[in-house]
């Protein structure tokens, strides 16, 4: 140790005190990186642990779809945010990558879908205004299967019914859609309780299926027994009580709608399981009329136009509408080589059962029912076309009495059982034309003729007669009275010397006259004259 | 060697307390005879403490650049912000000095502080005679720029309490703040915790 400091120097130096050293000394800074370790550690598992699920949403286009920008949001709260938009290998589709909450990951299930919203008009309704400022967002609505998916379709359209909505689906099979569409309200006593919500044809295409959902609590009104029909546009009926406007409400004429009702009798059925099948009626009426059970097949034979007579027409007797027109076929007759139009109808014998007074009446049994129709046609039951409305020239099968009808029978051996017709109020039209057409044939009008062809030649012997024989003396008596009156024409003509000499006459006198007065003018002033005579110079 | 004799050399401590010189001997458990400080030649476990405290930082350091620092939501979205992605921002933006800048003050200095502290450590614990006057120059370097490497602290702590709008927009700190600034701590006291004078300790032991 070279370069000692000398010792006084150092020994001046106070002594440290010394301390016994604890035994074990546990490097405790070694601590500070386990915790360093241990927060990072935790730091990780949060971020991982708090990592939502990635999902990818392929939509048609990107359009209001924005990396970083665009939410995923379910009951308008945010559960995610799309990190990637990106096209499709085939270039016809976008796939949004969407990074969602934790928390959602077990909702993230086969039947969950998602849709863009942006705003919206459409069914009468605005919707997404919202999203005009925010811009657009993506929509959820969980689904209930238990089958994990992670990638999706989007809707095209927002679905309309949530699918945790309370409420039933039930399907409605109609001949067309009319104009219903999607979110057409379905209407119970005019008031809106569901909507449409979807529709397709029939893989046959021969009708369309559509599904309606009614909400909850009004549900429980459809059971099976409830008649669905269609609400849309304007029902207007002409009838005796005037013009009757029905509709449901001003969105159905504008919409379209679906209105139902449920039968009294049946209001107390259990309420019908989802997606029961239901028939939609045109309309109301024809939708709560009661189904029957006992239908009895007859076919009509007219001689007439069946132009106005539609299936579904009503056939009436004295106002109670019996049944209706169930089928119009066009035959030819092979043994008359006579097309025919047999009319077939359906009759339910119920209804006239119905409003006698005793209600239990047991059915009338097969032979029973022949023989009673078969007295009533014998009494002079037929059937006629009658016109129902003569502006438009609907006809209707009408069921009366015809005492003075011919005798006819019904040809129970046909098939169906064949009902005697007799011709309709416009046949009976044609008939009365025909009887005075009939009566005009038989009028003797030959005979007329050649009696007024001889009273003729009568005349025109007369008339020949006055020619050659009355004529020429007439002819002779005129030129006489002819000469007679030229003679007394003569007699006053200007050049006639009796004329002249009457005129000179005339004159003659005038002269005189004037002489006359000069002389008395004359003798006025000269009296003396008379006694001396006229002088001279006195002019 | 006409090398000056360092108090350790002769068996003299300082108080940290007082500042009293005594003799310390060779016996490690020394307290100042004026205050009763605790008398070290060197700081105690000065390697140890380094390492530790430069592990910690490391360790940190990963969660530091990959969790978000900043989560802002506003009126048009929610965002998480990490400091490379606002590196990122500001670049494509433009502001690329700005980049520059945070990028350097928030990603190249605390990683070249590790990589510095690591250095020193290293070169004393391997006895390295190399350069001594560089390698103190770089460790008074480290420990200048100490507090300064904290930007993207700071702006997020002056974003958090400037921009609390509520109904508009809301910043708050991501957990990868709370990294960011333990590194920065860390490293701050892996550098208090390194005794530069165990560089020249080397120097000398190997001239005895
Ligand atoms: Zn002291």
């Amino acid at each position: 140790m070279p370069d000692t400091p000398p010792a006084s120097d150092l020994s001046t130096l106070p002594e440290a005190e010394t301390a016994p050293r604890s035994r074990w000394r546990p490097q405790l800074v070694w601590l500070v990186p386990l915790v360093a370790a241990l927060i990072g550690g935790w730091l990780a598992m949060k971020s991982i642990l708090e990592q939502g699920p990635v999902i990818g949403i392929v939509f048609k286009n990107a359009e209001g779809l924005e990396a970083g920008k665009t939410k995923v949001k379910y009951k308008d709260v945010d559960i995610g945010l799309v990190t990637a938009v990106t096209l499709s290998k085939d270039l016809r589709q976008v796939e949004a990558t969407a990074e969602l909450v934790k928390d959602f990951q077990p909702h993230l299930v086969e039947d969950t879908r998602f849709w863009l919203v942006t705003p919206r008009i459409s069914g009468g309704s605005v919707s997404g205004l919202g999203t005009v400022l925010s811009g657009a967002f993506i929509g959820v609505d969980v689904g209930k299967s238990s089958r994990a998916q992670r990638t999706f379709t989007a809707l095209e359209v927002p679905p309309l019914i949530q699918i945790d909505t309370p409420g039933r689906e039930f399907a409605l099979h109609s001949a067309d859609l009319g104009s219903l569409a999607m979110g057409s309200p379905v209407f119970f006593r005019r008031l809106q309780v569901g909507q449409v919500v979807g529709y397709q044809l029939d893989e046959n295409g021969r009708g369309v299926s559509l599904k309606i959902f009614v909400n909850a609590p009004y549900d429980r009104f459809v059971t099976d027994n409830t008649r669905f029909w269609n609400a849309s546009g304007i029902d207007v009926k002409l009838g005796a009580g005037g013009i009757e406007v029905d509709t449901q409400s001003l969105a159905s004429l504008l919409l379209g709608g679906v209105a139902f009702e449920t039968p009294e009798e049946a209001v107390a059925l259990p309420a019908a399981a989802p997606d029961t099948r239901f028939e939609l009626f045109a309309d109301r009426t024809r939708a709560l009329r009661n189904p029957e059970r006992d239908v009895l097949k007859m076919v009509l034979l007219f001689d007439e136009s069946l132009r106005g007579l539609e299936v579904g027409a009503p056939v009436d007797f004295q106002g109670i509408a019996l049944g209706e027109v169930s089928a119009i076929r066009v035959e030819l007759d092979p043994v008359s080589r006579r097309i025919i139009m047999p009319v077939e109808m359906n009759l339910y014998p119920q209804r006239l059962r119905l409003r006698s007074k005793e209600k239990d009446q047991p059915p009338l049994s097969d032979e029973a029912r022949k023989r009673f129709l078969d007295d009533m046609v014998a009494t002079g039951l037929r059937a006629q076309l009658r016109s129902g409305n003569l502006l438009t020239g609907q006809l209707y099968v009408g069921l009366d009495f015809f005492p003075r009808a011919a005798t006819a029978r019904i040809q129970w051996d046909s098939d169906p059982p064949q009902l005697p017709t007799t011709v309709g109020s416009l046949g009976e039209l044609q008939a009365s034309l025909q009887r005075v057409a009939g009566k005009l044939e038989k009028l003797p009008l030959e005979q007329i003729g050649a009696d007024l062809r001889q009273t003729l030649q009568t005349t025109s012997r007369l008339l020949h007669r006055l020619d050659t024989q009355v004529a020429p003396e007439v002819v002779a008596t005129l030129g006489e009275a002819r000469k007679a009156v030229d003679t007394a024409q003569g007699m006053m003509a200007d050049d006639e010397p009796l004329q002249q000499d009457t005129r000179e006459a005339i004159r003659e006198l005038g002269r005189t006259a004037k002489s006359l007065r000069a002389l008395a003018d004359y003798l006025e002033r000269h009296p003396e004259a008379l006694l001396w005579g006229k002088k001279r110079n006195q002019q | 060697m006409k090398d000056p004799a360092s108090t350790a050399r002769w068996h003299l401590a300082t108080c940290h307390g007082c500042g009293l010189l005594s003799r310390a001997g060779t016996g490690h458990a020394a307290r100042c005879p004026r205050c009763g400080t605790p008398l070290h030649a060197r700081k105690p476990e000065s390697i140890a403490r380094t390492w530790a405290l430069i592990v910690a930082a490391a360790i940190l350091y990963v969660p530091a650049n990959l969790l978000p620092i900043m989560e802002t939501s506003s009126l048009f979205g929610a965002q998480n912000d990490t400091i490379m992605s606002g590196v990122v921002y500001l670049w494509v933006s433009g502001s690329w000095h700005l980049a520059l800048v945070v990028f350097i003050a928030s990603i190249v200095v605390p990683m070249a502080k590790l990589i510095a502290l690591v250095i020193l450590v290293l070169s004393v614990q391997l006895r390295a005679r190399w350069q001594p006057v560089q390698r103190t120059r770089l460790y008074r370097l480290v420990e200048l720029v100490g507090r300064w490497s904290m930007l993207d602290v700071y702006v997020v702590t002056l974003l958090v309490a400037l921009v609390q709008l509520e109904a508009l927009a809301t910043i708050r700190p991501g957990p990868g703040a709370l990294a960011f600034g333990a590194v920065v701590v860390l490293t701050m006291f892996a550098a208090m915790s390194f005794d530069p004078r165990l560089i020249w300790d080397s120097m000398e032991k190997n001239d005895a």
